[in-house]
């Protein structure tokens, strides 16, 4: 444990940081960087930590910590991000640690232009891409501060001063001095200045970007030190465990508290508006008090008899009602127009079903109100940690600044922890008892109280001319989920002149989410299957139809030619396999795969044997760690796609577990996964939702040519299947 | 309820409630966090740990199985340093999130102390009960065939 706390220190807060920073007068600068600090005079004392930036702490020990202040979920840009500050102020890698930044959204923030000062949010894929410019200008500055620390000292100009790994040489002087060294006087000039993109490292002199550094979290990860919001524990501790509304929306009542309060080690029992909650001196005795509760639920909510399975019908009629017109996500030409006058149309629906995130590590979170219910404290893995921060505050109705947030790695994320549910459940019970509380999710919980990528029903609708070339193409996304439903819709990558591409979303009250790719995983499958249906029928070659529509999109044609020559494509396909391809953009990044399937005819059980992929992100800060999110996505890719549903009768989750809800085993992964980074100078792009939406369209388009037949219908569960083979 | 047992080579006792389970004693009266909860229903191994050196899904375990006998976590599965599986898992990179990953290894270590020298599908089929939702598996077959081939 201790080497854990060392590695990986909890945040410290805004006092401790003005302390730790004190001596340093930022100035505010325009624009890249305004951090809320202002101190009097140096209080850097020889022995201590110095701050030299808000990002940066040196010690004299020659360690340099480098903030972090993006979440850590396993996408690994903890890392990545203390690689870009480190190669710009040039660190020698062996003396970086990296600890979380303060939860302080005005210094370690990101705008959606990727300048500082936006939200703490770790979503879409930005995190490398967003931060990217910013802390190599952090880091650059972070150098300034050497480089002007040694040169007083020297009484040397700072122009003839250079950087070398971990240390300033003055070449003329014939001396040099380590980082570490001028930690023991360091302080910060009163200016931190801005400094010119033209002043920072030429990309081919990177030392550190784009090499193969371990990730800094990986052996804390090993030895069971790691520690995840559901490992911590502060004294007085006690457990909370939630009983929440079957239907979304519905209200509870509780009939038994008498009996409950009974129990053995239970503590209090609270009322939320969707559920009652237990709290009890250890986690059993919670959920034994949560097992015994009987609740009545109020009636007439929304979401009530809703049926996910019968709701299809109702995605059709409103795809099918060419007199209505949906959210415009994309008009050029005439769509309408080009198809009643086409050589040929294709109108065909593809559906998939509501999925959930299954992070490995249920929701939970520790929340400590004081006695006085004026400030707390908290341990979240939180993908938006000052949403967290905030929601706590507004459930006390205090102040921002009155709350502490102590970021915790995450066992998953996936876009199911941006949300802060589980923070303000926990702070509400926090609050009752005015002790910590940690309060977990049970897998049933996660599953029955989920908040899912949304239900999609696409009708795709195209024309072609006498050469088979696609002339108008019609993209109707109906499902329940507003926001939820576009992403990944447009295919500006593909030439055709007449497109239509809206959404019609209807609400039922249930709840839904962004999951790992958002609408892309939904929209690129019926996009991907629906080409491979026409391609078959004009009997033009999947690759081919894509190289025409992609003739203007050198970048694109680039990516897609790589993945087939990586497959072999054109060779004969083996004895009793096929394969199936497919494209995509996801957060910048461009991607395609190949991959190659089998199937067992009685079973209905399709099996991917292997899959090659490549990639144009731009810049890729950590190639190897590009590599393990690419072959992440596709494992998670085809589990979404072969296994997973999640559906709703009477308004309620039918799933509750993995027996139900299967995800992918080993057993299952492909034999083996080949991942093409195209190399580029290009800005970096997001990586970690690149390869998932490549999977659906891909199999489907695989089994299309091994059967003939279309999959229309995400997942493909072996029922399905059986079923598309029968029919 | 007192128990008593061998904790990664230390005995402890530990008082609990006569129906508590192995992995909430462990965890939250025992502070080996190591171990994890994610399914609570021996659906992902999350919580393997080793009962006289056979894998166990902890949370399915009542504390009262563990009486008397040895019980290994992650945090007592090295010997020395590391373990040569710990060690193969940084040589391959292989966390994500790295919640399953205790689970996995613990898995992992069981079979190659049956087994030292597995086949792939022995490997696949011994391990298949641990899920990993970042979808790390490649890697973990490579890092227990890289610590197989180091013995
Ligand atoms: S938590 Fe024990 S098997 Fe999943
Ligand atoms: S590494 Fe995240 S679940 Fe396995």
């Amino acid at each position: 444990m201790e080497g854990q706390q060392e590695r990986y220190k909890p945040t410290i807060s805004r006092r401790q940081f003005l302390t730790a920073a004190g001596g340093i007068t930022f100035v505010v600068a325009a624009g890249a960087f305004a951090p809320k600090i202002f101190a009097e005079e140096s209080r850097n004392v020889p022995g201590e930590d110095k701050q030299i930036t808000a990002w940066v702490r040196l010690q004299e020990d020659g360690r340099i910590v480098i903030y972090n202040p993006a979440a850590e979920m396993g996408q690994g840009s903890m890392t990545a991000l203390a690689v870009i500050i480190a190669e710009e102020m040039d660190a020698d890698w062996a003396n970086v640690h990296i600890e979380f930044s303060p939860i302080e959204p005005s210094t370690y923030g990101l705008q959606w232009g990727g300048k500082l000062g936006g939200p703490m949010i770790t979503v879409g894929s930005r995190t490398v891409r967003g931060y990217y410019h910013a802390l190599r200008h952090a880091g650059a500055q972070a150098r300034y501060v050497l480089l002007h620390n040694a040169a007083e000292k020297w009484g040397a100009p700072i122009t003839e001063l250079t950087t070398g790994p971990g240390k300033v040489v003055h070449k003329a002087g014939g001396r040099q001095m380590s980082f570490g060294e001028i930690a023991a006087f360091a302080k910060a000039p009163a200016e931190l200045p801005e400094i010119p993109e033209a002043q920072w490292k030429k990309p081919e002199d990177f030392r550190l970007i784009g090499s193969v550094i371990p990730r800094f979290d990986i052996p804390a990860k090993v030895d069971g030190s790691a520690l995840f919001s559901m490992d911590i524990e502060v004294p007085g501790m006690v457990y909370g465990a939630i009983s929440r509304s079957p239907v979304n929306g519905s209200q509870p009542e509780l009939l038994n508290e008498e009996d409950i309060r009974e129990m053995e080690g239970v503590i209090d029992i609270v009322r939320l508006d969707h559920g009652i909650g237990a709290i009890a001196e250890t986690f059993e005795q919670a959920l034994k008090a949560k097992e015994k509760l009987q609740v009545s639920w109020s009636k007439g909510a929304q979401a009530e008899g809703y049926d996910s399975v019968k709701a299809y019908a109702l995605y059709s009629k409103t795809a099918h009602d060419d007199a209505a017109e949906g959210e415009i996500v994309e008009r050029t030409g005439d769509t309408r127009q080009a198809l009643k006058s086409a050589h040929k149309t294709y109108d065909i629906e593809y559906k998939t079903d509501f999925a959930y995130h299954a992070q490995m590590e249920p929701l939970n979170a520790v929340v400590s109100v004081a006695a006085d219910g004026k400030s707390a404290e908290a341990w979240v893995g939180s993908q938006a940690p000052d949403t967290a921060r905030r929601a706590i505050a507004e459930v006390l109705n205090i102040d921002f600044d009155a709350v502490k947030l102590h970021p915790c790695y995450l066992g998953g994320g996936f876009g199911r922890r941006s949300m802060a549910d589980y923070v303000e459940e926990a702070t509400i019970l926090s609050n009752q008892v005015r002790r910590p509380v940690k309060l977990i999710w049970t897998r049933e919980d996660d599953v029955q109280y989920g908040a899912f990528r949304p239900i999609f029903l696409q009708r795709m609708q195209a024309a072609t001319d006498e050469k088979g070339n696609i002339t108008a193409w019609g993209h109707c996304i109906a499902g329940t989920g507003g926001g939820l439903l576009d992403s990944g819709a447009r295919i500006n990558y593909y030439t055709i002149p007449n497109q239509l591409i809206e959404v019609r979303s209807v609400d039922h009250g249930v709840r839904t989410k962004h999951w790992r790719s958002v609408a892309h995983a939904p929209n690129k499958y019926a996009i991907e299957a629906f080409l491979d249906e026409v391609a078959l029928d004009q009997g033009i070659g999947p690759y081919e139809l894509r190289r025409r529509l992609m003739k203007d999109h050198p970048r694109e044609l680039k990516v897609l030619d790589e993945a087939a020559r990586l497959a072999n494509w054109g060779s004969p396909e083996k004895e009793g396999r096929a394969r199936g391809m497919a494209f995509c953009e996801r957060s910048g990044s461009l991607a395609a795969a190949v991959v190659e399937i089998s199937l067992g005819r009685d079973s209905g059980q399709i099996r991917v044997h292997h899959v090659w992929a490549a990639l144009d992100a731009g810049v890729v800060v950590q190639p190897d760690n590009a590599i393990a999110q690419m072959e992440g996505g596709i494992v998670m890719g085809i589990s979404n796609v072969l296994y997973e549903s999640i559906t709703f009768r009477n308004g309620k989750v039918r799933q509750s577990n993995f027996h139900d809800y299967p995800i992918l085993r080993m057993a299952d992964a492909p034999e083996s996964i080949e991942i093409r980074l195209i190399p580029s100078q290009e800005a970096p792009q997001g990586i970690g939702e690149a390869s998932i939406p490549l999977m659906g369209g891909a199999i489907a388009n695989a089994f299309l040519k091994l059967t003939g037949k279309p999959l229309r219908h995400m997942p493909f569960t072996a029922e399905k299947v059986l079923e598309v083979l029968k029919g | 309820m007192k128990t008593s047992f061998t904790l990664n080579g230390k005995e402890v006792q530990v008082e609990t409630a006569a129906d508590a389970t192995l992995l909430w004693t462990l965890r939250d009266a025992l502070k080996m966090t190591g171990t994890k909860y994610s399914c609570g229903a021996s659906l992902c191994g999350a919580c393997t740990v080793h009962l006289d050196g056979m894998p166990v899904r902890a949370c399915m375990t009542p504390i009262s199985m563990a009486a008397g006998r040895a019980v290994t976590t992650i945090e007592g599965l090295a010997e020395e340093e590391l373990h040569p599986l710990q060690q193969a898992w940084i040589d391959e990179q292989v966390p994500q999130c790295g919640y399953c990953q205790p689970g996995q290894i613990m898995q992992a270590a069981a079979l190659l102390r049956n087994n030292p020298q597995p086949k792939r599908e022995e490997i696949v089929s011994y391990m298949n009960g641990v899920l990993c939702r970042c979808g790390t598996y490649l890697r973990i077959i490579k890092a227990i065939e890289r610590a197989s081939q180091s013995r």
